[in-house]
């Protein structure tokens, strides 16, 4: 029997640079940005324009056409391929004079701007103040709705805080490398933490954890079942038998969220990939840090036990 | 048992008859769209509704700009409303929404239009109170007017709304002391120069409601400033006229008896109603809002940029749809041409759904659509993994099947929970005014969950047992048919 849960310093080592990398990643956005995390405008307030221009426009002549309407700090960040003439610019909240004087300046000093294909979102700071709030009770609710979950799922197997602490510190893992993984992307093309990241988030942590209960439910079946066996054999043969379901179900979310990514339009595409990205580190995570976790517990636990009979 | 499958998949049929029926981009008759009662009267169709990011336009929230924790009253609020939707329709644009959210926002959504700046200045203009200096020749109410402050009017009601037949002009007695005169023109002038503005909105102090046996009359104060400014200027202009221009647009033209100091003044209002007096009291009051109301969020999208994300949407997921479908037929076989139909009802129902209730789609909510539909057959693949298992272990075909679906039940239901309760989540989220693209993604993929519940279990359990019934023993002998 192919044994995964033998190669679990691999999985920790892997993990342990992936957190590390994206701890790394939350700080070089907190040097460049001033914030570990690029907040869009849902949650800080402000404006974002998406530009598409009729013919090349340079950063310093759009930065220069907002400054001259009363917004020196812009964020400027050019989208998709040069040839696309597209371009991300962040400001403070904007009024619909500044909006309409900033529309005919660029057509004047840079390049006409094709309203048909441009969008802008302005959100008042108070708005933001009360998504952020909101984001923070969804958060809360989610988390103890979690918890809650894994406590109820395990009320009655043994030791059932090894299992509980080791889904929910498999949890923090997906979530910091999917945060990790969304800041490096901000650096590189300017993906903004949004309403839609967090909701990202929220999905794939539930598909997570559902996906360690079912190991773990697997680990419970076959413990009576295989009494000779030790436990961390019965962990592997759990793991093996359920990562045929796990694996084809997230095949097809996969497939569907990789045609999204690919041929979707570009307002989606940072949303499902931080998905994507979740859903393959939640997988990984199950069989690679959970179900490990619970064995390293288990093991020191009985040496432990052993110490003290001896 | 066979008279219950038999029943069942007539159920089926007539379900994805109709559901294809539904989804078909054809005009439905106007009776059956009549049937669909819970769909607001007048508005009742079969169609797909886009949201703004699909067909592009502009979204703005406006809020009542009170003090924190200050109550705003429901009839205020929905005056102001009414304010606002009259103001859009003067807009001349088709589909458009205005409605109050919460206790003091009002959301108003224009697809398609042309100049969102132009859109937000009518939005949230409040109607702009003038008194201006007419000199000896009185104007008449409802004439459009030019005046020193801000220029010639760009909004309000729609222009050259003026009265055809000349109204009595109603007549303001300069303080309570002052001698009540008619005023009535006896040519109309037409308005060719620009007036001076001498006092505006900004200036009065207090404003009431009151009538006595001439009618009702508005009863106001200004502030102190201003109240000496008005002194000096009806004691130099006696005799001349003094017109109320609201929106640059006259709506009273008293004649000035006497100098009046002390900065009150009242506005009588002849034969109005009741209504009438009170809407003017509360735009003198407040602008023409009952409540004050400033932009909080606006979102304009590009209609070209809503077109091509439709169509981007659509063969991403035609694409993607059509992966799942084939990898389950790769994959497993006559079970996965199985669950491949209950998936293409899955889609069918889904569309038929976001029709007729409605649900209003936007691209997160598409993309629910579509994840919803590649986890669909989750439960189908728990279900078959189990029968393999069951197979493997020497069961019959039937036996295995019966088995597979009644042991995966557990999981299934487990998972589609888990789902649920995060969309429950997401959508409490969503409800939130700035989060409100969390709502359609939270709604489709919770739709979608529960249609899943029927089609992966009773519809792929029904097409199997069909199956089984008519080829079972053919399969028996090819059970690599069943990829085991």
């Amino acid at each position: 029997m192919f044994n995964l849960v033998e190669k679990r310093r691999w999985f920790f080592t892997v993990s342990a640079v992936l957190i590390l990398l994206s701890l790394g990643t939350l700080v070089l956005t907190q040097v460049r940005f001033g914030m570990p995390l690029r907040l869009a405008v849902d949650f800080t307030g402000g404006s974002l324009f998406v530009l598409h221009f009729d013919g090349p426009a340079t950063e310093t002549g759009i930065q220069a056409v907002f400054a001259a309407n009363g917004l020196p700090e812009t964020i400027i960040q050019r989208l998709g391929r040069p040839e696309d003439n597209t371009w991300q610019v962040r400001t403070r909240e904007v009024t619909p004079e500044q909006v309409r004087a900033i529309f005919s300046d660029l057509a004047a000093q840079v390049a006409p701007v094709n309203r048909d294909l441009s969008t802008y979102e302005s959100v008042s700071p108070i708005v933001g103040g009360e998504v952020t709030r909101a984001a923070g009770i969804a958060i809360s609710v989610a988390a103890i709705i979690i918890v809650g979950f894994i406590w109820w799922s395990f009320r009655r197997v043994p030791h059932s805080v090894r299992y509980g602490v080791s889904a929910i510190a498999a949890m923090f893992h997906d979530l910091i490398i999917v945060i990790g993984f969304y800041a490096l992307m901000g650096i590189l093309q300017g993906w903004e933490v949004d309403a839609l990241f967090l909701t990202a988030v929220l999905t794939v942590t539930s598909f997570s954890v559902q996906d360690t209960i079912v190991i773990f439910d697997r680990i419970r079946e076959n413990i009576p079942r295989y009494r000779e066996e030790s436990f961390e054999r019965v962990a592997n043969r759990s793991i093996l038998e359920t990562i045929h379901r796990s694996l084809a179900t997230q095949l097809n979310a996969i497939f569907v969220m990789i045609a999204i990514i690919l041929f979707g339009g570009d307002t989606i595409r940072p949303f499902i990939t931080a998905m994507l990205v979740g859903m393959l580190v939640g997988t990984y995570s199950s069989f690679g840090i959970a179900i490990p976790l619970v064995v390293v517990w288990e093991q020191a636990a009985s040496r432990r036990a052993k110490k003290a009979t001896a | 048992m066979e008279r219950r499958d038999r029943i069942l998949l007539i159920v089926i049929a007539l379900l994805a008859i109709l559901a294809v029926y539904v989804d078909l981009d054809i005009a439905h008759p106007a009776w059956l769209e009549n049937l669909l009662a819970w769909q607001p009267e007048g508005a009742r169709k079969i169609a797909i509704r886009y949201g703004l990011d699909l067909r592009g336009g502009l979204k703005v929230s406006l809020v009542a700009d009170v003090p924190e924790g200050q109550e705003v009253d429901r009839v205020s609020m929905e005056t102001a409303r009414q304010i606002v939707e009259n103001r859009v329709n003067g807009l001349g644009l088709a589909e458009t929404i205005v409605q109050i959210q919460g206790g003091r926002r009002i959301i108003v959504e224009l697809p398609g239009i042309e100049d969102p700046e132009l859109a937000i200045e009518v939005i949230r203009g409040t109607a702009l109170l003038e008194f201006v200096d007419a000199g000896y020749v009185p104007l008449m109410k409802g004439t459009v007017v030019t005046t020193t402050l801000g220029g010639p009017r760009r909004f309000g009601s729609p222009a050259g709304e003026t009265p055809a037949t000349p109204e009595p002009t109603p007549t303001l007695p300069l303080g309570p002391a002052t001698v009540v005169t008619e005023t009535t023109p006896a040519t109309p002038t037409v308005p060719s120069n620009v007036y001076e503005t001498i006092l505006t909105g900004a200036d009065l102090d207090q404003v009431g409601l009151d009538r006595d046996d001439l009618g009702y009359f508005i009863p106001f104060r200004l502030k102190v400033e201003a109240a000496e400014k008005f002194a000096q200027y009806t004691a130099s202009h006696v005799g001349q006229y003094l017109c109320i221009v609201l929106d640059k647009e006259v709506i009273s033209c008293p004649q000035i008896q006497e100098a009046i100091p002390g900065g009150n003044g009242r506005i009588t209002l002849g034969n109005a109603t009741y209504q009438e007096a009170r809407g003017l009291a509360i735009q003198l009051q407040y602008g023409a809002l009952p409540v004050p109301l400033r932009v909080e969020t606006t979102t304009t999208v590009g209609p070209t940029l809503g077109e091509i994300s439709v169509e981007k949407s659509v063969r991403a997921g035609i694409i993607g749809l059509s992966i799942v479908l084939l990898f389950m037929l790769v994959y497993y076989r006559v079970l996965g041409g199985a669950a491949d139909l209950a998936l293409l009802l899955y889609a069918a129902l889904n569309l038929a759904l976001y029709k007729l209730v409605p649900v209003t789609l936007t691209l997160p909510g598409i993309a629910g659509f579509l994840l919803s539909a590649g986890m669909a057959v989750d439960a189908n693949i728990l279900v078959f993994e189990r029968m393999k298992e069951e197979l493997r272990a020497g069961r019959s075909l039937r036996a295995a099947m019966e088995a597979g679906f009644s042991r995966a039940w557990t999981s299934i239901r487990d998972s589609q929970v888990s789902i649920l309760i995060a969309c429950a989540v997401l959508y409490l989220f969503g409800t939130n005014f700035g989060a409100s693209m969390v709502k359609g993604f939270a709604l489709t993929l919770a739709i979608g969950t529960l249609i899943n519940l029927f089609t992966a279990i009773v519809v792929t359990r029904t097409f199997l047992r069909t199956l089984l019934r008519l080829v079972g023993n053919w399969l028996q002998s090819r059970r690599w048919l069943l990829s085991v």
